[in-house]
């Protein structure tokens, strides 16, 4: 037997076995994650999929929310959604703009960063009663979609600035110099060349939100969100935009909270609805970016 | 060469239009207004918020505010506005939610960051978006119907709405934020010194707490306050499953009730104006200045890494 140059020595043995539990242990954090976000998918779908159908997906509530279907929550949450992004997607992006391609590292500057990482820290709750107060009472728009979509928008604000930054940064510098050496303004070369080649990563944000957006409840409580109304089916156009509205979290809330004996399956069916719609967003997100991501040529 | 070419050759720069150079102005005024609408919102927020309150505060005895548990704001004759235990049970909530997610975000971060490679590494991060996109209602629906029932059957609690459930709740719901942030503090450290710590012959494991732990360190300060600061904030899933009681409480089994929730819960039911509505407002002006120092100090612990 020929003694290996790297024998295995009692100290390397009992470094292998710390890697072997340290491995074992981060994993099975891991796994403390994964594990219960596939169980509440699992279980939602086991309770809530018998009920929805398109008929489910397509009526008003009926019999105080106990029967009938979550059609005018489901376009409420439409509504807010397209609304709050609309709004937000086009000063988010705007602003972002401003921070990469035109702001100077000054003490402005450093107050825009820091107020857009405390926007994002501003509790829903907060938003709420900022929507209530602004919104609703002083600039007088009482409460409608269009102060509940405000109210989101102001939400959603942070995070769109924060993805787009990233979109912005990630376009080569190189690609502007080539502009701006062939005689382009600042506006032309951003218009022309940085917006175009960063739209992926800004979509992707953006939609990213509508997920976030969706599944608000806190900040439509006081603003816009009732807990019950009827509406005209068959049109997409039922809301305008000074009518509340319903919204599919609200109503989850509603149902589990404040209709008594409703059907068990029920919320599990609004739930599912609620939660299948934010990750097909999201997934379609990620499929999104890994498809412009493989396509990237640089 | 003909006349108008020359014409062109000898003005000096005036291909554009006076249209097009106004149309360029105008959309960098807009931009420049954008730039700073976050600075103007964050304000907005504080001063709405604070002016409908405001007209409250000096009718308060503050101290008694801040640390009685008497919070009797419908009492018909002696109407109490103490926040104590509402604040004791944001805090607890927090703090036993933070007790949970701290170490298991890390962990992840860890793992996904150096244990991991290629297609496990690209799952778990889609995996982690995915945790991080589920509706705080649809957690608090968990916590009500789920949570309640599981802690009532498998643990000696007289109720399964309670302390307990409402942490694990926000330890699910905040260990995404502290895995990516994590992550990308770990990423932060240069690949040098994984590569130095290797030739020395130390493990993965060695790597990790002996020279990325120190190197991150400020990254991974940054990633728990900013779960602490997105778990003080939450407000439905804690409003379904502690139990909405106003309570200091003794064990984990005990439900409480938080600062959020009592917004949420009681906003809707006063009259606009009244002394109830405006103390929800000052509860509203409290969070925010909760949060906010959270959010900075995480802001300065990233700044710190940067500097480095």
């Amino acid at each position: 037997m020929s003694a290996s140059p790297f024998t295995v020595t009692p100290l390397v043995r009992r470094n292998m076995r710390r890697e072997l539990v340290a491995r074992i242990v981060l994993g099975a954090m891991v796994a403390a994650m994964v594990l219960p976000l596939l169980a509440i998918i699992a279980y939602l779908v086991a309770k809530g999929a018998p009920l929805i159908s398109f008929k489910f997906l397509t009526t008003n509530p009926t019999h105080g929310m106990r029967e009938g279907g979550i059609w005018s929550a489901l376009l409420g949450t439409i509504y807010l959604v397209v609304i709050a992004l609309a709004v937000s997607a086009p000063i988010g992006v705007l602003c972002a703009v401003y921070l990469n391609e035109y702001a100077k590292d000054n003490w402005l500057t450093r107050m825009i960063n820091l107020a857009v990482v405390n926007l994002a820290g501003v509790p829903s709750i907060v938003h709420a009663l900022f929507g209530l107060g602004a919104f609703v009472l002083f600039a007088g728009i009482g409460r409608s979609i269009l102060a509940a979509s405000l109210t989101l928008a102001i939400m959603t604000l942070p995070v769109i600035i924060a993805s787009t930054k990233e979109a912005l940064a990630a376009v080569p510098m190189s690609f502007r110099e080539a502009c701006w050496n062939v005689g382009a303004s600042r506006w032309q070369t951003i218009w022309s060349i940085v917006l175009p080649n960063s739209l992926s990563g800004i979509l992707t944000g953006v939609i990213l939100q509508v997920s976030r957006t969706a599944g608000e409840t806190a900040p439509i409580m006081f603003t816009g969100a009732v807990f019950f109304k009827k509406i005209q089916p068959g049109t997409l156009f039922a809301y305008s935009l000074t009518d509340q509205c319903m919204a599919l979290s609200m109503h989850l809330y509603t149902v589990t909270t404040q209709v008594t004996n409703a059907p068990e399956p029920l919320p599990y069916a609004i739930a599912l609805v609620l939660l299948g719609a934010v990750l097909a967003v999201n997934a379609a997100s990620i499929v999104v970016r890994s498809l412009l991501r493989s396509r990237k040529k640089w | 060469m003909t006349a108008s070419q020359t014409d062109n050759l000898k003005r000096p720069r005036m291909a554009r239009s006076m249209a097009a150079i106004l149309g360029e102005r105008t959309i960098e005024l807009i931009i420049r207004i954008c730039g700073v609408s976050a600075i103007v919102f964050v304000f907005g927020i504080f001063l709405f918020v604070l002016r409908e309150g405001a007209p409250l505060i000096g009718k308060l005895d503050w101290t008694k505010v801040l640390f009685s548990q008497e919070w009797y704001p419908t009492s018909k004759g002696n109407v109490r506005y103490g926040v104590g235990a509402l604040i004791v049970g944001t805090l607890s909530v927090t703090g036993l939610a933070m007790l949970f997610a701290v170490p298991f975000g890390i962990g992840a971060a860890v793992f996904v960051s150096e244990f991991s490679t290629g297609k496990v590494k690209e799952t778990l991060k889609i995996v982690i978006e995915m945790l991080a996109a589920i509706p705080s209602i649809v957690w608090g629906f968990i916590g009500l119907s789920v949570m309640n029932r599981l802690i009532q059957q498998y643990l000696p609690a007289p109720v399964g709405l309670n302390l307990l459930n409402g942490a694990i709740l926000l330890a699910l719901m905040s260990v995404p934020i502290i895995v990516s942030i994590g992550e990308d503090a770990l990423k932060a450290v240069p690949d040098s010194y994984r590569e130095a710590a290797m030739a020395m012959g130390a493990t993965r494991w060695q790597t990790v707490y002996r020279v990325l732990f120190p190197a991150a360190r400020n990254g991974l300060l940054a990633a728990a306050l900013l779960g602490v600061g997105r778990a003080i904030g939450e407000t439905m899933a804690v409003l379904m499953a502690t139990g909405h009681a106003v309570n200091i409480p003794k064990s984990i089994f005990d439900p409480i009730r938080t600062l959020t929730a009592t917004i949420a819960a009681e906003l809707g039911e006063t009259a606009v104006g009244s002394d109830h509505y405006r103390m929800l407002f000052l509860i509203g002006v409290l969070l925010f200045s909760i949060t906010f120092v959270v959010n900075l100090l995480a802001d300065l612990a990233v700044r710190g890494v940067r500097k480095q």
